[in-house]
């Protein structure tokens, strides 16, 4: 197995960088060997811009595995729309050799040129398959005493015959993380459903998109959790920053903690909720945080 | 990329190649049915697809865009129809006939300036610094050569030409 790269993408690194400290805190604990993807772009996102022009999606895509190829390491997406488009691409690339003759005459014009040698790994399933649950509970120096509740956000699973990860409709592998830091994964209707946030809506259609969004925290506030835990930035900004826009537009408040799996981890691990970025969300509840920081 | 906008029935052409799988369909609805999107807005899928291989004015309708592309519809259908991958298609013809949402726009504009579709601002230059990590992340925003690259394959591409196009007044054009 390669060593990884850690592809950042735009949400992390430009608008939850505590997404990116915790990442960083956690892999360097686990003595995982990943370092940093220099000049890596957008990925570029799959909802935008896979929907307007395959050939500059599949070029940019190509550009930064070929960063990554240089390395020879793995890349390591930690956001759902980041992974799509990278894995999509890289197995496209792999399959199609007109495809890949075409983006490599684009990529030949700035020296670069996608040769087909790494994967393309999402933290979840890298810490599911590689690490294993049982292992990362070893690492766990604050157990979690808390209820969770998992969102596993779309193309982490979907479209399920590319991805490989068994069946999109009950998945488990990202609960199992859940819980081995000592927390409760708490099942909830509609667990798998959409934020509403991809394929361009959130960007587009703000008023549509939210109520997608609406669904699914009026759900999970039923479950009476203590926190939503994603795999994905641009799902993490939808229920977070989300709720703030929702507030505004119907008063109604649901008020609950957002983590990215890193933030969780990292709290697992021993690491402050403050050193995490945890009180950089737009929604900030000081009970989630003394609840951790008392372990009650 | 086409350098010149296409005629109305060399359109519906591309919309009949993109939908062949579609022919597929029985109109059995468990697309419709398993849209978290349909749940919320107009956007109703089945009908969606059935009228993207008759007509041109699917490029014009509001539905296109109200798709999260959450691949339900895709995994549940019972005819294994690429729903999803479908929608991306026609989004694609949309938008090479100058058919983009404004926010749309501005997002490609983002990435033709910054190389990042969401870029860095003031406030998570702060809240980056105070966390201990670099000022900026060691992407493009921290290496203008590598920016540089990003823009002359955008370019090379025809992405800035994709930016320029105005939209075309689709006639809606349909079959018999």
């Amino acid at each position: 197995m390669k060593g990884l790269s850690l592809f950042l993408g735009c949400v992390i690194p430009n608008r939850y960088p505590g997404i990116e400290m915790a990442t960083r805190l956690c892999l360097a604990k686990m003595d995982i060997d990943c370092t940093d993807l220099k000049g890596a772009s957008c990925c570029p996102a799959p909802g935008v811009f896979r929907s307007f022009d395959r050939s500059s999606w599949l070029a940019l895509a190509a550009r930064n595995l070929a960063l990554s190829e240089e390395m020879d390491r793995d890349i390591l997406t930690l956001c759902n729309g980041c992974f799509s488009t990278l894995a999509d691409a890289n197995r496209i690339l792999k399959n199609d050799p007109s495809l890949r003759m075409q983006t490599n005459m684009h990529l030949a014009k700035i020296g670069k040129e996608f040769k087909g040698t790494i994967e393309v790994r999402h933290i979840i399933e890298y810490l599911y398959t590689e690490i294993r649950p049982e292992n990362i509970r070893r690492y766990v120096e604050r157990p979690l005493d808390i209820r969770v509740a998992v969102h596993y956000g779309c193309h982490l699973l979907k479209p399920s015959r590319e991805r490989g990860l068994g069946s999109f409709e009950r998945p488990e592998f990202f609960d199992d993380l859940v819980e081995c830091l000592g927390a409760t994964s708490v099942d909830y209707p509609d667990k798998t459903e959409c934020c509403g946030a991809g394929g361009g809506v959130r960007s587009a259609l703000r008023d549509d998109s939210l109520k997608l969004a609406q669904h699914k925290l009026s759900r999970i506030k039923e479950a009476s959790i203590d926190c939503i835990v994603n795999a994905c930035p641009f799902c993490h900004m939808q229920l977070d920053a989300g709720q703030e826009e929702i507030r505004q537009r119907t008063g109604v408040m649901y008020n609950i903690p957002v983590l990215h799996y890193t933030q969780l981890l990292g709290l697992a691990l021993g690491f402050s909720p403050q050193v995490l970025g945890i009180d950089l969300n737009v929604i900030n509840d000081n009970r989630f945080i003394e609840k951790i920081e008392n372990g009650k | 990329m086409p350098e010149s906008i296409s005629t109305d029935t060399e359109l519906l052409n591309r919309l009949k190649a993109a939908c062949r799988d579609t022919l597929k369909c029985m109109q059995c609805g468990v697309c419709s049915g398993s849209c978290p999107s349909g749940r919320h807005t107009a956007l109703n899928i089945r009908r969606l697809v059935r009228k993207a291989a008759r007509t041109t004015d699917v490029l014009k309708d509001e539905q296109l865009w109200m798709c999260t592309t959450c691949y339900n519809c895709q995994e549940r259908c019972p005819r294994d129809i690429d729903v999803a991958d479908v929608v991306l298609t026609l989004r694609s013809i949309a938008a090479h006939e100058g058919v983009m949402r404004p926010e749309h726009r501005k997002v490609c504009e983002l990435l033709m300036e910054h190389g990042h579709a969401v870029p860095i601002d003031e406030e998570r230059r702060n809240q980056r610094t105070e966390l201990g990590l670099d000022e900026l992340p060691l992407t493009v925003h921290k290496y203008p050569e590598d920016l540089q690259e990003v823009r002359a394959l955008l370019i090379s591409c025809g992405f800035d030409r994709l930016l320029e196009k105005k939209s075309k007044n689709i006639a809606g054009t349909e079959t018999g």
